[in-house]
């Protein structure tokens, strides 16, 4: 056992674990990096302590400063990742949050000390990120760190999950993880491009797409600037989307080898075993996918116990990923 | 080749309402050029004037985002589903 001066001290090296019973292939090993072992309970954790940091070093945040507050529009993970190191550092943070989240994310944030500003549920993601923009404009004295486009967040990645990755996992051909404001695939993606150019990194949509309807028209879209910066579209070697229904199937599955993920953590399982559809017979492969919280914030969507046909009814209202 | 369009709710409106549309074409190029010749509407909203995809549209072939497969020259086989979706935030994030 080891002894910590700070919970931001037990933020990263997490642990992986072999689910290969899960693969399709016998010649394809899978691996899952568990991000719900952060103190916070995901890889946002990296994320906030990152963004913070930076904050901090660039004088936007002062440590001990009183009256110091920040504004983050976020479905979930990251506010309380935030909510969380604010809560050590002694600031103050609203997050801008879709009022179609699970309620378990609603109190955790309230646990941390959090604000919590509703954006329209109907806009989904798309309109807390303009909603906190909008409010950031109108308090320039508000700190907006602004994942989808804070360099920190794939910073993160970049000095901690990738190098993690590749020392645990020497072998590691192919790595899947999800696509949110895109800092994960960012960071550890160039991490290990730059160390082994042939390694596949694959990308993971959730179906947001299908269940926003808040778009007036296609030029209301969003692309997060960070994976226009790190020029994601030649990082990426696929993106492949996974629909609900499969989501929640492969969440189920993962409890097959003692896992209890959050439903987007489904996803990026079918998006691995997608993947190990695609080794030859022939070739070995290992693909390293990331896990990115457990499930106990989504208990109450009844995903492992109610009937997959009202579960997937209630994701087209309800912001599961 | 004839394939089985989805079209995300931003779009049904300059497609008649429809959600999914029975298309023809060999290539993803040539199924939206297609379709902006039979729904005028629509134009601008799929392919840029070079005819490459519009930045916040996302195509996917089997779940398979296209512009990983080669963009608007991606090949469409017989009864291949294809999703248009917009391009929106999203994510556990």
């Amino acid at each position: 056992m080891a002894r910590f001066g700070s919970v931001l001290d037990l933020i990263g090296n997490t642990p992986v674990v072999d689910v290969s019973q899960l693969s399709p292939k016998a010649n394809v090993t899978i691996l899952a990096k568990l991000e719900g072992r952060n103190p916070a309970g995901s890889v946002k954790d990296r994320v906030a302590r990152s963004m913070i940091d930076a904050a901090e070093r660039d004088g936007l945040l002062i440590p001990s400063k009183p009256d110091q507050i920040l504004i983050e529009p976020s479905s979930g993970n990251t506010g309380i990742a935030l909510a969380m190191v604010c809560r050590l550092r002694g600031y103050h943070l609203k997050v801008v949050l879709p009022t179609n989240v699970s309620p378990e994310r609603k109190q955790l944030l309230l646990a941390y000390g959090a604000e919590i500003i509703d954006s329209p549920g109907s806009e989904g993601s798309n309109g807390a990120v303009r909603l906190a923009q909008f409010l950031s404009e109108d308090n320039p004295e508000w700190v907006f760190l602004y994942q989808y486009a804070n360099p920190a967040n794939p910073l993160a990645h970049y000095q901690t999950t990738g190098p993690e990755i590749l020392a645990d996992v020497p072998e590691i051909t192919h790595f899947v993880a999800g696509l949110g404001t895109s800092g994960t695939l960012m960071g550890v993606g160039r991490y290990l491009k730059e160390r082994r150019p042939g390694i596949q990194i694959w990308a993971i949509e959730p179906p947001s797409g299908e269940i926003v309807d808040g778009l007036r028209n296609l030029d209301d879209g969003y692309i997060p600037p960070i994976f226009t910066d790190n020029h994601g579209e030649e990082l990426l070697d696929r993106k492949v989307i996974v629909r609900a229904r499969e989501s929640i199937e492969w969440t189920r599955r993962l409890t097959e080898v003692g896992l209890f993920s959050g439903l987007s953590s489904g996803a990026i399982m079918a998006g691995a075993v997608k993947c190990a559809l695609t080794i030859d017979d022939d070739e070995s492969a290992t693909i390293v996918a990331v896990v990115a919280d457990d499930g106990w914030k989504y208990l109450s969507t009844g995903a492992w116990s109610d009937d997959i046909d009202d579960v997937v009814e209630r994701a087209r209202t309800i912001i599961y990923f | 080749m004839s394939a089985v369009l989805r079209v995300p709710t931003v779009l049904r409106p300059a497609l008649g309402g429809v959600s999914v549309i029975a298309v023809e074409g060999s290539t993803v190029g040539e199924v939206l050029l297609k379709l902006t010749a039979t729904y005028p509407a629509i134009k601008g909203q799929l392919l840029n004037d070079d005819g490459t995809l519009h930045r916040f549209l996302n195509v996917y072939v089997n779940d398979d985002d296209v512009r990983y497969l080669g963009g608007v020259e991606a090949s469409i086989a017989n009864d291949d589903e294809i999703t248009l979706l917009p391009a929106v935030a999203g994510g556990v994030w």
